[in-house]
């Protein structure tokens, strides 16, 4: 499906929409409001559940925050419910932040618990304060006002919450393609990636944890305003996982998946309450016997079958499933743009990186003992060993992905040591790793893009209207470029996950080079490469270096390190015993004891 | 007192739930139900009447059967059928034959209490076959995410099978005590002291039989454990028979000294997992005494102010998350894609 088709679809269904008080009956349209209020909620649960792989059982309590405080606002202190909106929004924002800060830093099933243990909190919070009407809750809320108009009947408002729904979807849909969205997209599956890019996952988490609960929000004020009465009972913990059912069966990997879930789910709770009182016509022994309020909770037992049925056997989705039927979307590569501003690379030979005395204990073991070495601009060192020597603990030691117990490390002239992973990378240590992390389920070019994070500024404010499209062209230019450069370029928009694992190494290159680092750290580059490919491989780093680019590898491939680097420091048990240019290590008797065992 | 008493109930719970979750990875949210069906059965039994839990139990045993057969007879494994049959059916309904038989007579309160232990132990082993083995691949959220909804089915079921009437069975003991001249009942002193036994009781399970260090292998590394020739299904069961165990005992001891209706388990069930969270859902003994200090946390929040007490509680979980952030350093890498 080509873009221009795409928008004609979507005009379409924009005007039929917009037409449908015209042709659809009033209590279609109630239902409809619903639908569209619901989609809101389960809108941001896709963003917080399909996109950052973050649970909550507590989005239901978020609604009520936002409709208490609006009908606080309106009904009792007879402000507009447009101060009302604020109100909700500066409410629900801040209860979220205090309660994503304290869980967030914890794993995913802290947080889902603790949802539903303050979901329950806040339940009964409304239920026993007196301001707020106990469990009858508050009537007479006032209709939302535009102008002189008030939004009175149910096709008035119908136009406000679609529009709104609309406009959050859009919104959504650009942030996701930003580059906020694709750090947000990288949320699932681990944090040592996230850091190594620059960014603060912590952040990350929290800011999509708090847009979602803002979306519940104003479905909260819209809710209020659109029922005109509320009582604590809409807000309760089964509600929120019927928000988290809709989103889950709709497709949470997809933002049609909201309303499609919403829309389903509204639909079978109908039938199903429809459906339930002629179950004691059938005239059952056992059945006939069930009170009117067993019967709801009937429904309830039924939708929570259907729902672990559902995840049982088909976890992603309905949008999911129907778009793999779809025509895949024509894409264009990323044209020409002005470069991105790129950093000064330091002289020739000077001091880049020095280790100093490094020292890393694990309980009793001694991983890293006393290791010194420095690497010089425009070199290629090589940092080898036996199996168990260190290395990989002495590379997580510099890139900050361990800290050290004793020593120094200095990049640039700036201490590092004790520096978070991600200020390094932003001080420009670009690192590969040893079991290839790349988002499988993102795009090649997306996957470089990721590079660029802390070379662009977009924030998700600004990416959501849409005013970062002149730095996403130049960003995407660049990651087009990388992707070239390594020998990716021909097919950008392929998933990481279907390449090779060879080609998976080199497209981290390709995204630790769009960082556009001073030092680039490589994990064992050459492992799982083929000869052709370890030659091509040899290449682009030996063309790198000629730019001024610093390199240091771990490698075990011993043609592929003595053909290229300038020099070598080698580490057995720990300790680092020899260093200086490949003949030499070579030639030294002490390396060659550690490779092949003492000379008998 | 009355706080230490539901501090060594929420104990005997957190560390069934702590057994479960580092066994199978489960958060398994149903277990308080369970422990309110426990009580609901005790109450049924001691009134003579006919108690709900045969009617939940038959109707998971013929579930778990019949997925268990359909799966040995796509593989034609004709076999192992009569095994699966005896297991999945007939064991479980064996108290539930039981419970049928001795309707008519009166049994005494340590006969009943047995009966009941016996109904309810099934369940949870039940739903493990029924529900969580066919996902048992799937990403820890996800099986939370079933674990919750499995919650409300049975909280449904509950109402259905038993009914909305609120219960309270008679006392274990009217035996009680004076320590420095503040009264101690027989009930404290019964609760806190099986709570004990019981926590003794895995403990030694867990450090002196080979069936206990097979878990903690899962528990620690599932892939290691199966190339040890421990199966994680069956050890998954066994976490669930044990956690059944758990919550049939804390359902006994609750219900002469709370009013127990048919969803009263998630609430109970919510305040034992605080506890766990303050051991970090690892930790036994931490959440031994995480789950003692949310038990006397709730009985001065109650006697502050009742209607509040539950929103203490879960109050609490804020500043024990925050704790935990900092003390608790993250094991890398659950990958999820």
């Amino acid at each position: 499906m080509s873009a221009a088709q795409k928008r004609i679809v979507i005009a379409i269904a924009v005007l039929a929409l917009a037409a449908a008080p015209y042709y659809l009956g009033a209590f279609t349209i109630t239902l409809l409001n619903y639908i569209g209020v619901y989609a809101l909620v389960a809108l941001g649960l896709v963003l917080l559940t399909g996109i950052g792989g973050m649970v909550s059982f507590g989005q239901a309590s978020f609604v009520g925050i936002a409709a208490y405080s609006t009908a606080w606002a309106t009904a009792i202190m007879g402000y507009s419910p447009w101060l009302g909106l604020v109100l909700a929004l500066v409410m629900t924002g801040l209860v979220a932040a205090i309660l994503g800060g304290v869980t967030l830093k914890l794993g995913g099933h802290f947080l889902s618990l603790s949802t539903i243990a303050w979901g329950l909190a806040i339940y009964y919070s409304f239920g026993n304060i007196e301001g707020l009407g106990n469990y009858n809750g508050i009537a007479s809320i006032p209709p939302i006002t535009v102008g002189h108009y008030a939004l009175t009947a149910s096709d008035e408002i119908f136009y406000l919450i679609w529009a709104v729904l609309l406009v959050a979807m859009l919104g959504t849909h650009n942030m996701l393609n930003s580059r906020v969205g694709r750090a947000m997209r990288t949320l699932r599956g681990g944090n040592a990636l996230v850091e190594s890019l620059g960014i603060n996952a912590f952040q990350v988490r929290l800011t999509t944890f708090v847009i979602a609960a803002l979306m519940a929000a104003v479905a909260g004020w819209l809710y209020a305003h659109m029922t005109r009465f509320i009582s604590p009972t809409p807000f309760d913990v089964h509600v929120s996982i019927e928000y988290l059912m809709m989103a889950l069966v709709g497709g949470a990997s997809h933002l049609l998946g909201a309303v499609v879930g919403a829309a389903l789910i509204m639909l079978l709770k109908n039938s199903i309450q429809d459906w339930l009182p002629h179950i004691k016509d059938l005239n059952t022994e056992f059945l006939s016997g069930l009170s009117p309020s067993t019967l709801g909770r009937l429904e309830t037992v039924i939708f929570a079958l259907l729902f672990i049925l559902f995840l049982q056997r088909a976890r992603d989705g309905i949008v999911p499933y129907i778009a793999q039927w779809l025509p895949e979307p024509q894409r264009e590569p990323p044209g020409e743009a002005e470069p991105l501003p790129r950093r000064d690379q330091p002289a020739k030979g000077t001091p880049l990186l020095q280790v100093d005395a490094a020292v890393r204990r694990f309980g009793g073991l001694v991983a890293v003992n006393d290791v010194s070495f420095e690497v010089r601009a425009g070199e290629i060192l090589g940092l080898i060993g036996p199996n168990g020597a260190g290395k990989s603990t002495m590379f997580n030691l510099i890139t900050g992905a361990l800290p050290a117990s004793n020593g120094r490390i200095v990049f640039a002239g700036h201490d590092i040591t004790h520096s978070p992973q991600r200020a390094i990378a932003r001080a420009g240590i670009a690192r590969t790793f040893q079991h290839v992390k790349l988002r499988p389920k993102m795009s090649l070019l997306d996957n470089v893009l990721l590079g660029l994070y802390p070379r662009t500024r977009a924030g998700y404010i600004g990416s959501a209207l849409g005013l970062d499209r002149a730095e996403e062209r130049r960003a995407r230019y660049e990651a087009m470029k990388q992707l070239e450069r390594v020998g990716l370029g021909a097919r950008p928009f392929e998933l990481a996950g279907n390449l090779p694992l060879g080609n998976q190494r080199v497209l981290e290159i390709a995204r630790a080079l769009a960082a556009d680092p001073v030092l680039l750290v490589l994990d064992e580059p050459a492992a799982g490469l083929r000869k052709q490919e370890k030659l091509a491989l040899a290449d682009l780093l030996r063309a790198l270096r000629a730019e001024g680019l610093t390199i240091l590898l771990v490698e075990h491939d011993m043609d592929f390190v003595m053909n290229l680097v300038d020099r070598i420091v080698v580490m057995d048990f720990g300790c680092k015993i020899a260093e200086g240019n490949p003949q030499a290590v070579r030639n030294d008797p002490r390396v060659q004891e550690a490779y092949l065992g003492g000379v008998a | 007192m009355d706080g230490v008493a539901t501090g060594a109930i929420y104990v005997l719970m957190a560390l069934g739930f702590v057994l479960i979750f580092s066994v199978t990875r489960i958060v398994f949210v149903p277990f308080g139900d369970i422990a309110a069906f426990t009580a609901l059965t005790l109450a049924a039994l001691e009134t003579k009447q006919f108690p709900g839990t045969v009617g939940l139990v038959a109707v998971l045993a013929s579930a778990a059967t019949v997925m268990e057969l359909f799966s040995f007879w796509r593989a034609g494994a004709y076999a192992r059928m009569p095994r699966a049959l005896f297991f999945y059916l007939v064991l479980p309904l064996l108290p539930a034959a039981a419970v049928w038989l001795t309707s008519g007579l009166t049994l005494g309160a340590p006969l009943r209490i047995i009966l009941t232990i016996a109904l309810i132990l099934p369940i949870a082993p039940l739903l493990d076959r029924i529900i969580f083995r066919p996902i048992a691949d799937a990403s820890v959220l996800l099986l939370l995410i079933v674990s919750v909804a499995l919650h409300f089915a049975l909280s449904g079921m509950g109402l259905i099978f038993f009914g909305p009437e609120g219960v309270r069975t008679q006392s274990l003991t009217d035996f009680s005590l004076m320590v420095a001249g503040v009264p101690i009942s027989g009930e404290t002193i019964l609760i806190v002291a099986a709570a004990g036994v019981f926590c003794l009781m895995l403990y030694l399970f867990f450090e002196f039989t080979i069936q206990g260090k097979a878990l903690q292998a899962t528990a620690m590394n599932r892939t290691g454990a199966r190339l040890m020739g421990i199966r994680p299904a069956h050890a998954g069961t066994v976490a669930f028979l044990l956690g059944s165990v758990m919550a049939a005992i804390s359902g006994v001891l609750i219900a002469p000294v709370n009013t127990i209706f048919y969803d009263s388990g998630f609430i109970i069930g919510l305040k034992a997992f605080v506890g766990a969270i303050i051991g970090g859902l690892v930790s036994f003994p931490v959440t031994a005494i995480g789950s003692l200090f949310v038990g006397v946390l709730e009985s001065f929040a109650a006697f502050q102010s009742s209607p509040f007490k539950e929103v203490t509680v879960f109050s609490l979980l804020i500043p024990v998350l925050l704790w935990r952030s900092y003390t608790l350093l993250q094991s890398e890498e659950d990958n999820e894609e």
